[in-house]
């Protein structure tokens, strides 16, 4: 498979999204809105589940499965105040010693007129640093599209995995071929060099796992058999570990 | 890498010699406001650190004017001074951006770390350089920024900041975006130990450094007019087909929305940090 193909592929409509990771892999899901400040932002989906006899806060973008729905959800867009609301039950995670599980799938932050009003840039930054500094667990798992920023505002994990067929990328190829070759259309070199699959961004220590895609159902006992494993793993460390943990997973990434 | 071509045009040569702290603003005697459509004498514009006498419209700077304007006196000790961008991912015509970049600026990267004392006042400095591939953000910026703040958290020293970039820088592909959280750890780690962080945010600041350091700054500070944003006007005009409303996205409107805490022309800069820095100097004890 071609990278564009990958990038197709982690867009498709069929593709199972947030609610489906969260409805298959967890019980009793009770879904908490709202960010406390501005609204509720309904491309972000958050609340406490069980896991494995232990509860655990989920966060999901959720890009919706129908064109109702899609347009509630703003397309998996994300606004500010739908950072915040991820930031607040993340604290509140952290208040009551639960692990967080994220789940990924944006083609990235909202541009438009009010996510500027009220600080886009802002809100993730603060993401960034709240979650390197979280006393938690946190596992990030990008399930579809991992646009920019706004997908890295829920990335900031002690383990960050990705499925087969998903994408990480700085911006979108299509954004960068705009941008550097002056031909939306040369997408698919864009794609190729942008190195955005979930093998490239192994190879580069970026993410620590790949869950083969096989099929829905396979994909949902994968995450769940690895989740275990992992919050054990996770589970036996002290706060400051984690911190430490997660500081130095992204301070050796580059140079 | 050695270059022994021909320079293209008399900059290039300039430039070549190794001639630094060149003025960004034309050579010519006389440089017109975009601001009230003045002429400007060309000298007149360099003392005033390029901001126009009449309009007050602040042109671009270099980062090394800013750092002589900011710095006192043979204070400033640059570090990490000679790190610089590999092709890491063997981008497309990276190498030769790369090349071109360092030619127009006299900079191996598009920010200046080091310590330096401004009004007296101990401090770490970072400056970016808006004519180095546009401030991107690569793993270079990224480490040098990452760097700098584990330097002053170690000497306990403050951190005044400069932004001016287009965002995260596309040739590094996710290597980029990830320096998003790793500066974005760096800033906390200071920050937790008790240290002041003055962020200045200059046009254009946007993308992937609004996103991470430029909004950490315990105190975030603007010039008058400068382009603050995530997404820049063109991209959401295209996006959403809104118009936008006047104003929008500046410094002036950032103010208004709360999300920075003063706009301060340049030429009072560095008055308005030494007093900071100053009531702030317990906090490095």
């Amino acid at each position: 498979m071609k990278a564009i193909e990958y990038v197709y592929a982690a867009r498709h409509k069929n593709r199972p999204t947030g609610m489906a990771y969260i409805r298959n892999i967890f019980t009793d899901f009770i879904e908490l809105h709202g960010d406390r400040r501005f609204g509720d932002d309904r491309a972000i989906v958050g609340g406490i589940a069980m896991f494995c006899d232990m509860p655990v806060t989920v966060i999901a973008i959720e890009k919706g499965t129908d064109t109702k729905e899609r347009v509630s959800r703003n397309f998996g867009s994300v606004h500010p105040e739908g950072y915040r609301k991820a930031l607040r039950l993340m604290k509140q995670a952290e208040k009551f010693k639960r692990p967080v599980i994220c789940f990924i799938d944006t083609a990235g932050a909202f541009c438009g007129i009010g996510a500027e009003e009220r600080g886009q840039g802002q809100a993730i930054a603060e993401n960034l640093g709240s979650m390197m500094e979280l006393r938690v667990p946190i596992i990030s798992i990008l399930i579809g599209e991992g646009g920019s920023g706004g997908a890295l505002a829920l990335g900031v994990a002690n383990s960050v995995w990705m499925l087969e067929k998903a994408v990480y990328s700085v911006i979108s190829p299509e954004g960068c071929a705009s941008i550097l070759f002056k031909d939306p259309q040369k997408a698919e070199i864009a794609a190729e060099n942008l190195k955005l699959t979930a093998r490239d961004l192994f190879g580069l220590g970026v993410i620590e796992r790949i869950i083969p895609e096989k099929n829905t159902e396979s994909v949902f006992n994968i995450i769940k058999k690895q989740l275990k494993a992992e919050l054990e793993r996770l589970i036996a460390k002290s706060g400051d570990e984690l911190r430490e943990e997660r500081y130095n997973k992204f301070r050796g990434i580059g140079c | 890498m050695f270059n022994f071509r021909k320079p293209k045009n008399e900059l290039e040569l300039i430039l070549k010699q190794g001639k630094k702290n060149t003025p960004t603003i034309p050579d010519e005697m006389f440089t017109s406001c975009p601001g009230c459509s003045a002429s400007i004498l060309s000298e007149e514009l360099i003392e005033s650190l390029n901001v126009c006498l009449k309009c007050g419209h602040h042109f671009k700077i270099s980062a090394r004017q800013r750092l002589n304007a900011l710095a006192d006196a043979g204070s400033f000790d640059e570090l990490f001074g000679d790190m610089e961008s590999e092709n890491l991912l063997g981008f497309p015509e990276y190498e030769k951006k790369l090349h071109n970049a360092k030619l127009a600026t006299a900079e191996n990267e598009a920010v200046i770390c080091g310590t330096c004392e401004i009004g007296g006042n101990p401090t770490a400095v970072f400056i970016m350089e808006g004519d180095f591939m546009m401030g991107s953000m690569g793993t270079v910026v990224g480490e040098k920024i990452t760097r700098l703040f584990e330097h002053a958290l170690k000497m306990r020293l403050p951190v005044v900041g400069y932004t001016i970039s287009g965002g995260a820088r596309m040739q590094e592909g996710i290597l980029s975006l990830m320096q998003m959280a790793k500066t974005s750890g760096a800033v906390m780690r200071h920050g937790n130990a008790g240290l002041l962080y003055i962020a200045v945010l200059t046009n254009p600041t946007t993308g992937g450094v609004t996103a991470s350091f430029a909004m950490e700054g315990d105190m975030v500070i603007a010039e008058p007019g400068a382009l603050i944003c995530f997404a820049g006007p063109r991209v959401i005009a295209q996006t959403t087909r809104q118009k936008l409303p006047p104003g929008f996205q500046t410094a002036e409107f950032l103010l208004e929305k709360g999300f920075i805490d003063a706009i301060v022309p340049r030429k009072e800069h560095k008055n308005t940090i030494a007093k900071l820095l100053y009531m702030h100097r317990g906090a490095s004890e």
